[in-house]
């Protein structure tokens, strides 16, 4: 889960890092408020979960209350590549100095935690390591000994800060180490990372990421989670315990692991290709033990997304019994029906794997003219697309 | 022989006494795994019926290991528990421990491989978030169904549990020596590149299929592994050219960041370095089938 800035800030905070004091508005009425506690000269921040807003006129001083509601007014409901803002976050300012670069983050490749740091802050970090490799310090920490104070002084030597706050940064470091472990983060990102004309170092950028498998340690997670931004179908699966993530398709995908159905998603869009450009509409895991409950309430979801023209059910019985699936999709559409949700879109089904002959007997006997019983997962592809293609 | 499995490896499971546990255990013991017995500290000392076969529960893996000569362990824990018991599998020095538990946080994945390297890397580690690893007709460590196919000559590796039952069923006629699924997460145990050094390695393997997708670079890393080590003929297929960037596809680790980890470059990575990649599964299978029937 990527968090907001203002979000990080306050993680920042929690863990005893310095921050500029600030607060977070919905309503130019609100960011009053805050302006009014701050006093004097504040910054207004978009809160965009994507990069590039200042560009876009998504950040601007403003110089006393007055002038903040007037800023938080323009910038509230901007769109942002895509991006409509719902919040701005208003901080005091800062009397910037210098600018450099810290983060730790997962490095997938070697299996372990990565920190980099560059005196060269405040742009794009990835552009510093393409021109100045030199300026940008990469070390791995090992997660079981992590950042301490002689590890930490070992990175800011290495990148080169100066002495005046090299102590500073130490102390960040290692508080910044103990934040991302601490809230089980896969990214802590700053950038930048300030100091004043008065000699203060100050994070004056959040980027967070949180691992979401670590949600069960902690339940104070769950609150970060922007509801409004949440589409609503994804929404109402999640509360279903079922894997799904809304596209902007026709062809409403079901099936059986997640690499399985993500590879469904790709062979409906090539059959797509050649019936009129159709596209999967979601992409929706059903797991392993695929249930007539859990098949009726993901057939429920995939069927209440309006642009869905047809489903592809796509199933490999491994562990799973096919005749079990079978019996599922048939109980699951007259469950539908018993709901008074009546399914009218035609459903392709594939089934392969084990019991794959009693399934395909299951959905034949059942009669339903929705079922269209196709057994290669290719072929299905193309009927599902051409269907959609038909129903648009 | 297969890789890292035969039909001789004793094996043992974690969590044999819970419900996922159980159920994979008679399984693995139908499908002629040597199951030898289970870990649990609160049931040690019990026995577990599994439809007339007796299996002993013991305290630890080391007493495991101490008393039935065990190589593998199965760890079906959940995930709040997982990172302490791949640490004491660790401790215990077995072979080859299968994580089998999907939603472990990756701070403990992290924290238990970061151990596993400090130990000297005494044990293998496949997963978590994984099916395990199956060599047909001789031994299955994991949840993959062992009926799928028989024992043959093609070696498969795969990020995707159910992509492997279906690569499995595609090409059941020829028959595989060994399938491992090395998981989905970010961080995960056995890579790509570990089972192709051991599949060119392996006298009973004539040709690879690799199946990756979205997330990461390891298929890419794989691709620059190929070119300089595997001699025996690669067959690749990547999930997830459609999927939107952002957006997490089911697995933790599929998920495109910013340009990095997209389909398109991992299939381009491995066409460089002379593997075919096919589009579908089916395509795939077919192309794998055009190797082997060259044999």
């Amino acid at each position: 889960m990527d968090l907001y800035e203002y979000q990080g800030r306050d993680l920042f905070e929690r863990h005893g890092l310095p921050v500029l004091a600030g607060g977070v508005a919905t309503t130019p009425e609100e960011a009053r408020a805050i302006a009014e506690r701050l006093g004097g000269r504040v910054v207004v921040k978009a809160q965009v979960k994507v990069g590039g807003r200042g560009k876009a006129g998504g950040v601007k001083l403003a110089e006393g209350a007055e002038e903040t509601v007037a800023r938080a007014t323009d910038i509230l409901g901007m769109d942002i590549k895509g991006h409509t803002v719902h919040k701005v976050m208003i901080t005091v300012t800062a009397d910037v100095a210098e600018e450099y670069y810290f983060s730790y983050l997962l490095d997938r490749a070697n299996r372990t935690f990565l920190c980099i740091a560059s005196v060269a802050g405040g742009m794009d970090i990835e552009q510093v390591a393409a021109d100045t490799p030199e300026k940008v310090v990469k070390a791995p920490i090992d997660a079981n000994t992590g950042v301490d104070e002689a590890k930490a002084r070992e990175i800011v030597s290495a990148a080169g800060f100066p002495a005046e706050v090299a102590d500073q940064v130490v102390e960040v470091a290692v508080k910044l180490w103990q934040a991302f472990v601490a809230e089980d983060a896969t990214l802590v990102e700053v950038n930048p990372l300030a100091t004043t004309k008065d000699g203060k170092l100050l994070l004056l950028d959040a980027k967070v990421t949180l691992d979401e498998n670590a949600a069960f340690r902690h339940p104070d997670h769950e609150a970060l989670v922007d509801q409004a931004s949440v589409d609503p179908l994804e929404q109402a699966a999640k509360e279903k315990d079922l894997n799904y993530v809304k596209l902007d398709g026709e062809v409403g995908i079901i099936g059986n692991g997640a690499g399985l159905v993500m590879s469904t998603l790709d062979v409906v869009a090539y059959a797509g290709e050649r019936h009129g450009g159709v596209k999967p509409a979601n992409f929706l895991d059903i797991g392993g033990g695929a249930s007539a409950e859990v098949m009726a309430n993901g057939l429920e979801i995939v069927l209440s997304d309006p642009s869905v023209k047809s489903v592809f059910v796509n199933v490999f019985g491994g562990i799973t019994a096919c005749d079990a699936v079978a019996n599922g999709i048939v109980q699951a559409l007259a469950l539908l029906e018993q709901r008074g949700e009546k399914a009218t879109k035609p459903l392709v089904v594939r089934l392969d794997g084990n019991n794959a002959e009693a399934g395909r007997a299951i959905l034949d006997g059942a009669n339903n003219p929705l079922i269209q019983r196709v057994d290669t997962m290719d072929g299905a592809a193309e009927r599902a697309a051409e269907l959609a293609a038909a129903g648009v | 022989m297969a890789i890292w499995l035969t039909k001789d490896s004793k094996v043992i499971v974690q969590g044999m006494t819970g419900s996922e546990g159980s159920k994979h255990t008679r399984r693995m013991l139908a499908a002629g795994t040597n199951v030898v017995g289970g870990v649990n500290p609160r049931k040690a000392g019990q026995k577990v019926d599994f439809d007339g076969t007796e299996l002993p529960v013991f305290a630890s893996v080391a007493d495991a290991m101490k008393e039935t000569g065990a190589e593998v362990t199965v760890i079906f824990v959940p995930p709040q528990f997982t990172k302490a018991a791949v640490v004491e599998a660790i401790d215990a020095g077995i072979d080859l421990a299968v994580v089998i538990t999907e939603g472990v946080p990756v701070h403990d994945t992290a924290a238990f491989w970061a151990y596993n390297v400090a130990k000297g890397e005494r044990t293998r580690i496949i997963g978590p978030n994984c099916p395990g690893i199956a060599s047909p007709g001789a031994s299955n460590a994991g949840i993959i169904p062992a009926d799928i196919t028989g024992s043959g000559r093609i070696g498969l590796v795969s990020k995707s549990g159910t992509l492997t039952y279906q690569m499995m069923y595609e090409l059941r006629d020829i028959g595989f020596s060994t399938c491992v699924g090395i998981g989905g997460d970010p961080i995960i145990g056995t890579t790509h590149i570990d089972a192709l050094a051991a599949f060119e390695a392996d006298p009973e393997t004539d040709a690879i299929v690799m199946i990756g997708e979205i997330g990461g670079d390891a298929e890419e890393r794989a691709a620059e592994f190929i070119k300089a080590n595997v001699t025996k003929p690669v067959v690749g297929y990547i999930a997830g050219f459609t999927a939107p960037p952002g957006k997490t596809m089911g697995h933790a680790g599929a998920i495109i960041s910013g340009s990095a980890g997209t389909a398109d470059a991992k299939k381009a990575a491995l066409e460089a370095v002379g593997v075919k990649v096919g589009k579908t599964p089916t395509e795939t299978a077919k192309l794998m089938r055009e190797i082997m029937s060259g044999r």
